[in-house]
């Protein structure tokens, strides 16, 4: 209890998150933590949806039998996952090319990235809306 | 007055392979916005899993605009992907042997993907399986 003579006296500004006073990582760190891992879940998804959409050749029971993978329910909020790390990883791209080719970007780096996270929003939004909806739907007639 | 730029991002390269490799990373990337985007929205919101079956691939691919649309979007999506794979072992794979064998894995995947996805695209033919799907429905 010997750090107790040194803590900062809670106010309005230092309660809750603020009052954190350890490690915070800058958006840099974020938005490319995001990038990587977002890209790489939808080349794995990718992958697998190659080798699916490859089946349609061995005709219309093999490729059918195989659909009730992508219709049951842990399937369905993944495919949201991955809509919502490809909408990410778009948004994010978008910052990372300005940056590339507008010298002058780096200075507004914390407001791109606060761009990023409202342009995913903003189509994130409505389409795990409408995808949740289409879910309870098929949900309500299995 | 010369303001310094700070190293925000990864640095342009300077040349060679990695240079192409970099151009090629912003314009794929620039086109499956609109690529993949649009894919996602036709197929998971508009329609959904519960629409989509093999009847519904063949309609789709009676017509060239989208056989054409996702066979570039099959080897945009595959290259850039793969490329920022690649990025990620240059990252994290150190030893020679291990980095030779990632690099490895990650073209020969290339490779087979490409050919398998293109084999999908380019020689689906559903007049093959009209008997077999009247009389299996």
């Amino acid at each position: 209890m010997t750090t107790e003579t040194t803590r900062v006296v809670p106010t309005a500004s230092t309660r809750g998150i603020t009052a954190y006073r350890g490690y915070r990582p800058p958006p840099g760190m974020i938005s490319w933590a995001l990038h990587r891992i977002t890209g790489l879940g939808v080349l794995l998804f990718l992958l697998l949806h190659i080798v699916d959409i490859f089946l349609v050749n061995y005709g219309p029971e093999v490729f059918n039998e195989l659909l009730f993978l992508y219709r049951h329910p842990v399937f369905r909020i993944g495919e949201i996952v991955l809509v919502g790390g490809l909408y990410y990883h778009a948004a994010n791209g978008v910052r990372i090319i300005l940056i590339d080719f507008w010298p002058a970007a780096y200075r507004y780096e914390r407001q791109l990235f606060y761009g990023v996270i409202a342009v995913f929003l903003a189509g994130f939004i409505p389409t795990a809306f409408l995808m949740i909806r289409a879910m309870l739907v098929a949900g309500g007639h299995a | 007055m010369t303001t310094v730029r700070p190293h925000i991002g990864r640095e342009r390269p300077s040349g060679g392979f990695e240079l192409y490799s970099w151009y090629f990373f912003r314009l794929s990337g620039l086109l499956l916005i609109f690529l993949a985007i649009g894919h996602v929205v036709i197929m998971h919101v508009v329609n959904t899993v519960d629409e989509i079956d093999w009847q519904f691939v063949a309609d789709r691919w009676n017509s060239p605009f989208w056989r054409a649309y996702d066979w570039l979007m099959l080897f945009l999506a595959l290259l850039h992907g793969l490329n920022g794979a690649r990025l990620a072992v240059d990252d994290y794979v150190r030893p020679q042997g291990w980095r030779v064998f990632a690099h490895s894995v990650l073209w020969t995947l290339a490779l087979v993907f490409l050919i398998i996805g293109s084999l999908a695209v380019l020689t689906f033919d559903p007049s093959k399986f009209e008997v077999v799907a009247h009389t299996g429905g």
